[in-house]
């Protein structure tokens, strides 16, 4: 598919500093074009990346200036005008004008929504506004609870998903003592299958973490303002010095919804990143983009990269179908955990014993090959990836023999 | 601080003044080398910053670590002197060393 170029001197306004806002503005420019680039973003750092956040970050092994994707002056040389603590708070699409929360009006002649996701918080009628309760999200969310972070202390992570078990591994490390409640019968239980969700719990268990499964949270209590214990739904209370919510995301679709623009479990777009006002884009956690028979949304730098580079490809008349690679990793303790496509709609798993103490599950719709998670086998998340971008599917019982050579597969 | 040099595929020279400490390819990001993606960052993830270590520093960078060379084994054209450049430290004994990008990453 080949869209009409705009003219290289357009003016772009990208609304959101994220990873896809920073990629689609720098794109833009590796493409050639010359335009005025506006790139909006809240927060006051420059564009930084997010995933060591709850990793590294935290662990205290990078420092903050690390995790900019560029330095300021990146921007200058570049050309690209860089608003931050800069809140957009309306799309004028008849008079095609971005208004700012401060009164300034940028105007726009394609416009690229990046506004990503924000955690969703436990409600204050739970407790969730005490001091001492945090998300990860932010930068300013980390440096917030970052103090806390000291030997014994005890955390309370609500949410058995990768940034709570993320979040645990880091407390854990620290010397924290940690209890995980997850709601759901099991950890993991939206992203992975009972086999990966038992891996990781024995991974926890082995470090000293509680891990409460099918515990839900009835309230949190505190004095003076301050968080001190955690009721369970069935009465049982666990003392917690401070909590980390991990309950997920929601995507951040109000200034597209106020504007009109088509929404469906996010700002919808089409398969050249289009939203339903042709000269309004979007990519990254916010956007959903139609994949096989139905639509989805990912949370992921992978995707965050590549769509927001479909957007500038699109926008400068290069081809522009973007075609999901769904991948994503989590570092918790020694194991890295890879993950090739999505597993949604799974109905069988194989499992594949690596030869030095790495294990995969392969997820399976029928005979067709959906998804892999990989623990500490890299070679085995390589060759699955390709297998599923190439739509391939060798059968559950060749990738769980041992013997099987997998490089072997890709031939 | 240790000066390292990274050729980009079409001969550009990038001479960087580098941290101790910092990756090679959190230098060649931040310096917009082409060719350098690094989608995960620097986690030994998504083997998007391959690079080959100069004949004259293979030895004093060193081979691979098992998860790298596992992950490497994928990458696009390997040879004896590729490595993933998120995982090649800075040091003051790695003064002077230069990487050259690949053609392509993947």
């Amino acid at each position: 598919m080949r869209d009409e170029p705009i003219d290289p001197h357009a003016r772009i306004v990208v609304i959101g500093a994220g990873q896809a806002g920073f990629t689609a503005c720098t794109k833009l420019r590796d493409l050639g074009h010359q335009g005025p680039i506006t790139l909006i973003g809240e927060e006051a750092h420059p564009p930084y990346q997010r995933p060591p956040l709850s990793k590294g970050y935290l662990l205290g092994e990078i420092t903050e200036d690390r995790l900019y994707f560029r330095p300021l002056s990146f921007y200058e040389e570049r050309s690209i005008d860089l608003r931050l603590s800069s809140i957009a708070s309306a799309i004028d699409r008849d008079r095609k004008v971005v208004a700012l929360a401060d009164g300034n009006v940028i105007a726009y002649d394609r416009l690229i929504l990046t506004t990503g996701a924000r955690p969703r918080t436990l409600p204050a009628t739970i407790g969730g506004n005490l001091d001492g309760v945090f998300c990860v999200r932010n930068l300013a969310d980390i440096n917030a609870m970052a103090e806390r972070f000291l030997e014994g202390r005890r955390v309370l992570i609500v949410g058995g998903g990768y940034i709570g078990l993320e979040a645990a591994a880091v407390s854990a490390k620290l010397g924290l003592r940690v209890t995980v409640i997850e709601a759901a019968l099991r950890i993991l239980q939206r992203v992975a299958c009972p086999e990966t969700a038992a891996y990781f719990r024995a991974l926890h268990d082995e470090k000293g973490v509680t891990l409460l499964e099918g515990a839900a949270l009835e309230a949190l209590e505190g004095d003076d303002g301050h968080v001190r214990s955690a009721r369970l739904v069935g009465g049982s209370v666990v003392p917690v010095d401070f909590v980390i919510a991990g309950v997920g995301v929601v995507p951040n679709v109000e200034l597209a919804e106020a504007a009109g623009l088509t929404i469906d479990n996010g700002i919808a777009v089409d398969e050249t990143c289009r939203t339903s006002d042709p000269d309004i884009y979007a990519a990254g956690d916010c956007a959903s983009f139609p994949w096989r028979t139905g639509r989805i949304r990912l949370e992921s730098v992978g995707n965050a990269i590549e769509q927001a580079e479909a957007v500038a490809r699109s926008l400068t008349g290069t081809i522009s179908h973007y075609d999901a690679k769904p991948w994503f990793w989590s570092d918790q303790y020694d194991v890295k955990l890879q993950i090739a496509g999505l597993s949604a709609g799974y109905d069988n798993v194989a499992t594949r014993v690596g030869s030095a103490g790495g294990m995969s599950y392969w997820y399976y719709r029928g005979k067709e090959l959906l998804a892999v998670d990989a623990m500490n086998e890299p070679r085995v998340y390589m060759v699955a990836k390709r297998l599923i971008e190439a739509g391939r599917s060798p059968s559950a019982a060749v990738v769980s023999d041992p013997a099987t050579e997998l490089k072997a597969l890709l031939s | 601080m240790p000066k390292i040099s990274v050729v980009a595929k079409d001969g550009t020279v990038f001479e960087i003044q580098a941290e101790p400490g910092t990756s090679v390819m959190e230098n060649a990001v931040r310096n917009s080398v082409p060719g350098i993606e690094a989608e995960c960052g620097g986690a030994c993830a998504c083997a998007t910053c391959h690079v080959y270590v100069d004949e004259a520093w293979q030895e004093k960078v060193g081979l691979p670590g098992p998860i790298e060379a596992d992950m490497l084994d994928f990458a696009y054209d390997v040879r004896p002197a590729s490595r993933l450049s998120c995982q090649i430290k800075v040091a003051d004994g790695l003064d002077g060393l230069v990487v050259l990008v690949p053609e392509r990453q993947s």
